[in-house]
């Protein structure tokens, strides 16, 4: 079984292919490129590399967001257009579960974290069992503040993960004192194959051409004209 | 030699995601447009963020339809065409990242294709083209004039300064508080009406063949305001017939003056704006006058879509052209000749 895994969510671009488990190949960068430029031609590096061609492959996965709004399209257009002319399953997984999976052999809870802007983050809570990842608090778009507090409640030592981690360590030290700690740098970037490994545990979506990225925002334009037909409705 | 070549199009530099195959660059065998006119209506324009999530929901529908429609399988494609800009980056790279996957699985040639350069060639699944030709593209994003001495070949020899002309409709549609897309209503309005407001034309220089809308836009701002001021009403009718006078007369005389100074054998329109009547029927009069051939596809290829993106790659595929998976989607990409 031939998995293609692409991550393409946020600044870093990673993609691989694994075969019954086995990473044959992987790219992945942290610099700033460009997904929409880099990734088709990263994708077509791994299968020179391997001297497979497309249709070998069985399986395709996807990290589906939250994150960039453009970077997300960009691997889950890839993903689904790849998918359906190959007559391939596809698989989405949340990038932020992506991120958590770096952290498989952490005991406590494991926080994925990445900066949405005005003090805001992509982030949620996962629990490992070794081998695959229980949600403990959903993927969600959370107020910095908002996140740190709820986790407090908890009271759990909980390992900050993400390349965005660093933007609001402080402020997470501050709040959680002891409780909280950081994964080495090695551990924050999105890895494909890991993407794949998480995927392998999951089912395959149901209908390709309704698969859509995970914003967990609506756009802006959008929550704009939610709240006005909102007051138009309740004078 | 004989094979017939089909071309794969994909276009989505706005709000339409299209898909379409057409044979040996003039026979269309499939278009798919799924446009987003519904939705973006909430906003009174199109905004790029919900554009780009529409993409991604419409892309593989959209492509898979074209190919049933066609009765064909990718194996029976010598290309992927996909328009590369100008237009909204994150509108464009959704259909250029599909057309790269679907390329490289199929193991097919891409081409980027410029997406006026599509405009100009909805005509050819018309009528052959004659060379040289003169373009008139208007549209929501355009207003230029362009020679073509041959296939492939582009010459920009005037374009707007400011406003292009379906920009400056839908602006005056909404002064004039009319729905969105404002252009449609504007023209209906004008070939209802008795009587015109006389607004200003923007000539430019003597030798220029330039436009410029802005200025009119303020006219029609300013009219309403002064008859406010007094306290009366403005009859909308009265509105659009005038505005779309000076926008008409204006391009009518710089086209005509285009085609006579450049000797052309073929005047097209393209865009958008090309299926406004008010505009068609000015411009077919004053060319049969002129005794000049005179051409404008019907709406459904005036209008964004792929079948234009398909002929215009057709006439790149055999010109050489391919483009690789680095292509990236070019907002402001400059129309280039391909034939040199
Ligand atoms: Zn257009």
């Amino acid at each position: 079984m031939i998995w293609l895994g692409i991550d393409t969510a946020n600044t870093p671009l990673s993609v691989a292919l694994v075969r019954d488990g086995a990473l044959l190949v992987e790219y992945t960068s942290s610099m700033a490129l460009n997904h929409s430029l880099r990734a088709m031609k990263a994708i077509e590096e791994l299968f020179e590399k391997t001297d497979l061609t497309p249709q070998a492959i069985d399986a395709i996965a996807v990290s589906e967001g939250p994150g960039s709004y453009t970077g997300v399209r960009i691997g889950v257009t890839i993903a689904k257009t790849l998918a359906w002319t190959l007559g391939k399953p596809l698989v989405g997984i949340s990038s932020l579960r992506v991120m958590a999976g770096n952290a498989l052999y952490y005991a406590e809870l494991i926080c994925p974290l990445v900066d949405a802007r005005r003090r805001h983050v992509y982030s949620a809570l996962y629990e490992s069992n070794g081998t695959g990842l229980q949600q403990v608090k959903e993927d969600g778009h959370y107020a910095i503040e908002i996140l740190l507090e709820s986790i407090k409640t908890i009271g759990r030592p909980v390992l900050f993960v993400g390349t965005d981690v660093k933007m609001y360590k402080e402020e997470i030290e501050t709040a959680l004192g002891e409780l909280a700690s950081f994964a080495p740098q090695p551990f924050q970037l999105p890895r494909a194959s890991l993407l794949i490994h998480l995927a392998e545990q999951e089912e395959q979506e149901a209908d390709l051409h309704a698969f859509v990225p995970e914003y967990r925002r609506v756009a802006e334009a959008e929550a704009n004209w939610l709240a006005q037909q909102k007051k138009g409705t309740q004078p | 030699m004989n094979k017939d070549l089909y071309i794969l199009g994909i276009e989505t530099s706005c709000d339409e995601t299209a898909a379409s195959i057409v044979k040996n660059g003039h026979e269309i065998v499939s278009n798919v447009v799924a446009s987003q006119i519904q939705s973006q209506k909430r906003f009174g324009g199109v905004v790029p963020e919900i554009a780009s999530r529409h993409h991604v929901e419409q892309i593989t529908l959209v492509l898979e339809e074209a190919l049933r429609e066609a009765g064909l399988t990718p194996a029976d494609l010598d290309a992927v065409a996909v328009t590369e800009g100008p237009g909204l980056v994150g509108a464009l790279l959704i259909g250029i990242n599909a057309a790269k996957a679907f390329a490289f699985a199929n193991s097919l040639p891409i081409i980027g294709v410029h997406h006026i350069a599509g405009h100009v060639y909805a005509n050819q699944l018309m009528q052959p083209m004659e060379f040289p030709l003169l373009a008139l593209i208007v549209s929501g994003g355009h207003t230029e004039l362009v020679v073509m001495k041959e296939h492939g070949h582009f010459e920009l020899i005037g374009e707007t300064r400011d406003d292009a002309a379906g920009e400056a409709y839908d602006k005056v549609a909404r002064v004039l508080g009319l729905p969105y897309p404002g252009g449609p209503h504007i023209d209906r309005l004008a070939l209802e009406s008795d009587r015109a407001v006389e607004f200003p034309r923007a000539w430019l220089e003597p030798d220029s063949y330039d436009f410029s809308f802005s200025g009119l836009k303020s006219a029609v701002i300013n009219y309403r305001h002064n008859l406010e001021q007094r306290g009366e009403t403005i009859d909308p009718h009265h509105v659009a017939a005038g505005f779309q006078e000076s926008v008409v007369e204006v391009l009518t005389a710089k086209t005509l003056k285009a085609a006579r100074q450049y000797k052309v054998k073929q005047v097209i329109a393209a865009g958008g704006v090309a299926a406004n009547k008010g505009l068609r029927s000015s411009l077919e009069a004053t060319f049969e006058k002129e005794g000049i051939p005179f051409y404008v596809p019907p709406i459904s290829l005036c209008t964004d879509n792929a079948a234009m993106i398909a002929a215009a790659g057709s006439s790149m595929f055999e010109a050489g052209v391919r483009g690789n998976m680095e292509m990236n989607g070019r907002p402001g990409m400059p129309l280039t000749s391909w034939n040199s």
